[in-house]
């Protein structure tokens, strides 16, 4: 039996060596730590279960049979975050360059599988070269295997992805699938195609970095979510993400204790809409003053900052808020702030995590360039989001709501639960001066007569008891009570029950 | 007794004005301009009225909307404050022709101390001790030097109408003092309209030392005693104390004496207070006498226990001082520390904007020792740039003056602000200094022990442990509390590990966490091979989101702030602010693998030193600039900053143009 333990551990330390000490040392000097680095900072101490650690590939071309890791450049298994089952896949660069062979593919699908099954979220690192071209066609298949597990576990369980080196080709589209995507400045990178290929066929020059670094993707091109300074940081944020995230669609958001009380008041609020109507305010204040403990974790935090979205707390209990950002083109609404609070607002949907929208939006951003770039479809995918999400929908409007925006920033008229205003708000088509200029146009040229008129329009309108009258706002409230009226809202919402028609799936304008 | 005071004021006087009066029954009316509708001295009145513009030249400047406020609510007084109309001359006289008594000096008061010769001369007459000099016009450079000689040197040449350093220059001999007079000159005509100086000795390490004294309308004078203000940042009072620890009560008895005499000699009836420049050898000279309430009068009232607002109402009222001289003592020490709204990393430029947080320590007085702080604002309110920076005044009266500043320290560590900057740090820095606890300062004290301007030092010594042990503690309440959460898994509970590595820059402490939330824990520091060094037992009912931790550490009981930041905490005690993170041991050696990254070299790069409008650029690609050069001009509220170049250099290429709305340290221009 000895020797049987004795070749068992030592089969063990030959796999968790995985490329060996020289690419180990080698992922450090880059900047980076190792896969199973990585899912010791992730986990709970002592938690890690690895799966499949013996695994090579079978592949016999291009001299491949000679050349065998155990492990075959992916770790995967299973652990805990602060005890709460999470799986883990890990691309190992010290192994084939985690490149995708068949054996490696099945290592993730296996994974994929047990998660799903055991309805628990999958988060993958990646750090790998992409397909491993002597396997060919095997690859292929193998991606498109953990591309149909991606899909089929979308909206079960979260899915979440963080990149940590390169990911490019065949490798970027299982995170792209993902819940979220998050980077790490300067050592990651993510493309299609590289610049070499891109220099090829476009004779653009391009370094990896400006292609698709981090920088690139969390403030242009939106694809990541967030990103961080390096690999340490990424990895204790994704264990507090985590703490936000329900396990899967019917598990219910996770509870935290905390003594933060509901009967909070923040008297400041009160005063934080500025005199000046055009003057901004930071809308973030109003949602550390509003959250358990101040804590916010902000999603896409570099990209359309005109809307603020992210996971916070209401007495321990999880949800999400998308907010207009004054301080940003004051908060108009554009294709990208969009389909950004959107996606967000799905996402909460599928996971049963309620949704407090604040509002304070002058309209949708006019232009041919937003014209020719789809406002309108784009537009339509937030307001498509807030009207089919069945969660509880908590709605505050704390100044302007014009227009079309005000529909669709999760109005009573799309199925808002309890829609607040501050005695601040000002529900409207648009603003009184817009207003005015179209109902007198024949006094346009008198700037007195006008400015009466404007000043008529905004003791109309510039009001919340308008809309209140009408029963689009349930009540108006005063600032400082926002967070004790949101706790109760939401804990009389606790057993909200609303079906949509029974569908295949919905057509959301994508 | 009046029945309704007007406070010509606003900020934290009017309120202090507002809280005595309300004290004794009287009604109060606060005036106010159009920012400052919602300010804390407005809500405090019993009525408010409305006084115009923000600029104090179009509302609280305006004698005749003063007292058309007044007016309008049958106030049947005016107490000014300090600053704005507290001494101008004319106030009083236009109250008294409407019928309305002015809580404040009559007028010949006010004019015989306004001016500065003026005021020496009548301090001569009345036997007062005046600095050495000539106070009469001078006509030439030679008569100076003549002058000079008769004084000796060193002396200072002065514009007889100045103030704030403008004006006034340092001769140490004859050549020196020919230059100094014709500068002197040229610049109190630019700066003031009026040529005229006058010479005086100058004083070496003077110490600005003041006698507070309060009359009445029956030719009563007493004093209470002295304040030390010499703590001064470019002739602005920073931090004030009564008494001082320089004087003897021989000294003060004899400066009190000359104070009362020349409230006397001038008809003094109110509280006043007579400014004395005191050398290290306890010589003192008159200065000035402020003729109105002081910032600092709060140290006066609480080492004697004696309410100078209340006596300034009463004397006005004609009541007869109801204190003599002999009932005035000294009971133990008191400190004030100015808060002012500037940054005092960014060479104390003013900071303007909303108080997203403000939460001062709590006040009261318990075990013989009390915490005061007088205020004119609240949290969510608006510091607007239209007037005076200050935002409290932050006051400990203790048994002893250790003690009174181991209270202010410990009252500066719970005062809490975010949304603007402030000195607070600056502040707290001062009460550790051991110059300042030794009690041996000048007023050249601030440029003397921060000749660069203040930064912020590492913690060291006991701060650091206190630092280490808190972070420790805060790190272990967050990992008690995420064990809690729900949809754990079943049959594995979860541990963290007891030991943990606090790391703060460079520093690396080791530390064993070990005790159950709730109760005390006990935080060891180890070294290297895990012997235990250093061990404290903590307390504290902190809990994540609080913004101070306060507990004891191994007894002692402290005050440290928290401010989140990603996998960490910022922690600020003792006037030092650091990052912490809290990891486990193998997390520190991971982390230890993480590259450093070089923080880009801004030196290369013109940085909006605040968020702002870019108005013009005044360079282009390719300019040579010198140090000094006009580069950008920067509008922030209003105001026109002029941007600078530090020094020579290439304009490499210019992100911002005109017109541009920046954040802090967004670029504006790159030099190659």
């Amino acid at each position: 039996m000895k020797d049987i333990i004795e070749e068992l551990e030592r089969r063990r330390a030959e796999a968790r060596l995985g490329g060996g000490i020289k690419r180990i040392e080698a992922q450090h000097k880059r900047g980076k730590l190792t896969a199973r680095e990585r899912i010791e900072l992730l986990l709970d101490d002592d938690s890690f279960e690895e799966f499949d650690m013996y695994v090579e590939h079978r592949c016999v071309e291009f001299g491949m049979q000679d050349k065998k890791i155990p492990g075959d450049g992916v770790v995967t298994g299973w652990g805990t975050i602060n005890g709460r089952v999470t799986y883990v896949i890990a691309k190992d660069f010290t192994v084939f360059g985690g490149s995708l062979s068949q054996a490696h593919a099945a290592k993730m699908t296996k994974i994929q599988d047990m998660a799903l099954k055991n309805r628990a979220p999958v988060i993958g690192i990646f750090d790998a070269g992409g397909a491993r071209i002597q396997e060919g066609v095997d690859a292929l298949g193998g991606y498109g295997e953990v591309f149909t597990r991606n899909v089929m576990a979308s909206g079960v369980i979260p899915q979440i992805s963080v990149i940590m080196g390169p990911c490019a080709g065949g490798d970027v589209y299982s995170p792209a699938m993902t819940d979220f995507i998050f980077m790490v400045r300067d050592t990651s990178y993510m493309f299609v195609t590289g610049p070499d290929v891109v220099k090829t066929v476009t004779n653009e020059t391009v370094t990896a970095e400006e292609l698709g670094g981090a920088i690139v993707h969390t403030s242009k091109s939106s694809i990541a979510d967030n990103s961080y300074e390096n690999d340490v940081e990424a990895l204790l944020q994704m264990r507090r993400l985590m703490d936000f995230l329900p396990s899967s669609n019917l598990s219910g958001v996770p509870e935290l204790p905390t003594l933060d009380s509901a009967d909070r008041v923040e008297k400041s609020l009160d005063t934080i809409i500025p005199d000046n109507p055009n003057k901004p305010y930071d809308i973030k204040e109003l949602i550390t003053k509003v959250a358990d403990e101040g804590d916010f974790f902000e999603i896409q935090e570099a990209f359309a900052k005109n809307i603020v979205i992210g996971f916070a707390r209401m007495e321990g209990r999880t949800i999400g808020i998308v907010a207009n950002q004054p301080m940003v083109l004051a908060g108009v609404l554009d294709s990208d702030a969009s389909r950004k609070a959107a996606r967000f607002v799905r996402y909460c949907d599928c996971f049963d995590i309620p949704i407090v929208t604040f509002v304070d939006v002058p309209g949708f951003l006019p232009g041919t360039k937003q014209e020719y770039g789809g406002l309108i479809k784009h537009g339509a995918k937030l307001l498509f989001a807030f009207t089919e999400a069945t969660v509880p929908k908590i709605t505050v409007i704390t100044r302007k709501a014009y227009g079309g925006a005000y529909d669709v920033m999760s109005s009573k008229h799309i199925r808002g639960d309890v829609n607040y205003a501050w005695p601040t708000a000002e529900i409207a088509v648009m603003g009184a001066k817009g207003a005015a200029e179209i109902l007198y146009r024949s006094e346009l040229d008198d700037q007195e007569k006008l400015d009466a008129r404007i000043k008529d329009y905004e003791s109309r309108f510039a009001n919340p008891f308008v809309a209140a009258e009408r029963g689009y706002i349930d009540e108006v409230i005063l600032p400082r009570n926002t967070r004790v009226r949101i706790c109760r809202a939401l804990n009389m919402l606790r057993n909200k029950t609303l079906e949509n028609p029974w569908k295949k799936h919905d057509n959301i304008p994508l | 007794m009046f029945k309704k005071i007007l406070i010509a004021n606003r900020g934290e006087i009017a309120c202090r004005v507002i809280k005595t009066a309300r004290k004794m029954g009287i009604k109060t009316v606060a005036v106010y301009s159009d920012v400052d509708r919602d300010a804390l001295h407005v809500e405090m009145a019993d009525e408010a009225v409305h006084i115009g513009p923000a600029p104090a030249s179009e509302s609280y400047l305006v004698e005749e909307k003063i007292i058309d406020a007044c007016k309008k609510t049958g106030a049947d007084a005016v107490h000014p404050g300090y600053g704005f109309l507290s001494e101008r001359e004319s106030f009083p006289t236009l109250l008294e022709k409407a019928g309305i008594t002015f809580i404040g000096p009559t007028p010949r008061a006010i004019a015989a101390m306004g001016d500065k010769i003026e005021s020496k001369k009548a301090a001569a007459q009345a036997k007062v001790t005046t600095v050495p000099g000539f106070l009469g016009e001078i006509g030439s450079p030679k008569e100076a030097v003549k002058i000079a000689g008769k004084v000796g040197y060193p002396v200072m040449i002065k514009a007889s109408a100045g103030g704030g350093g403008k004006g006034m220059r340092i001769a140490w001999n004859d050549a020196e003092c020919e230059e100094g007079f014709a500068l002197a000159k040229s610049e109190a005509k630019s700066s003031f309209g009026d040529d005229r100086v006058f010479i005086e000795k100058f004083i070496e390490n003077p110490r600005h030392i003041e006698i507070q004294v309060l009359g009445d309308k029956h030719g009563n004078v007493i004093h209470l005693c002295e304040r030390e203000c010499s703590i001064q940042r470019r002739n602005q009072k920073v931090i004030e104390e009564a008494p001082s620890p320089l004087l003897d009560e021989k000294t003060r008895q004899a400066m009190g004496q000359q104070a009362i005499a020349l409230s006397k000699a001038v008809g003094y009836d109110t509280a006043g207070t007579v400014e004395f420049v005191v050398s290290q050898d306890k010589t003192f000279y008159f200065l000035e006498m402020n003729t109105r309430l002081q910032v600092e009068h709060p140290v006066t009232e609480l080492i004697t226990g004696i309410d100078l607002v209340e006596h300034m109402i009463r004397s006005a009222a004609g009541e007869k001082l109801s204190i003599k001289q002999e009932d005035v003592k000294i009971n133990g020490w008191s400190v004030e520390s100015r808060i002012y709204a500037e940054d005092p990393y960014r060479s104390f430029l003013p900071s303007i904007g909303r108080l997203v947080r403000y939460r001062p320590p709590q006040e009261g007085t318990t075990d013989g020792l009390t915490v005061r702080n007088d205020t004119g604002v609240y949290e969510g309110g608006e510091i607007s740039m239209f007037y005076d920076p200050m935002i409290a005044k932050l006051v400990t009266h203790a048994p002893t003056r250790q003690k009174a500043i181991e209270l202010q320290a410990d009252a500066l560590d719970a005062f809490y602000i975010d949304g603007i900057g402030h000195n607070i740090p600056f502040l707290s820095a001062i009460m550790q200094h051991p110059r300042w606890q030794s009690g041996a300062i000048s007023t050249g004290f601030i440029k003397e022990e921060y000749p660069d301007g203040f930064v912020s030092i590492p913690p060291q010594g006991e701060a650091l442990k206190v630092i280490v042990a808190v972070a420790a503690l805060i790190d272990h309440t967050n990992n008690a509390r995420r064990r809690e959460i729900s949809h754990q898994m079943d049959g594995q509970p979860v541990t963290f590990a007891e030991t943990r590595i606090v790391c703060i820059d460079d520093i690396q402490q080791r530390v064993v966490v070990e005790g159950a939330l709730g109760s005390p824990v006990t935080i060891s520091f180890s070294d290297k091979d895990g012997s235990v060094t250093e061990s404290f037992e903590l307390k504290s009912k902190w809990w994540p989101g609080d913004f101070v931790w306060n507990g004891t550490v191994g007894g002692k009981s402290v005050n440290v702030q928290v401010r989140p930041i990603l996998n960490g905490f910022n922690l600020s005690y003792r006037g030092v602010s650091v990052d912490t993170r809290v990891f486990t041991q193998r997390e520190a050696e991971l982390a230890a693998l993480m590259p450093v990254k070089v923080a880009a070299d801004m030196s290369k790069f013109l940085l909006c030193p605040m968020p702002g409008l870019v108005k013009s650029i005044h360079v282009e690609v390719g300019d040579k600039v010198q140090a000094g050069d006009t580069l950008a001009i920067v509008e922030a509220m209003k105001m026109e900053n002029l941007l600078r170049a530090e020094r020579d250099g290439i304009v490499k290429e210019i992100p911002a143009k005109a017109g541009d709305s920046l954040a802090v340290d967004e670029v504006i221009i790159a030099f190659e």
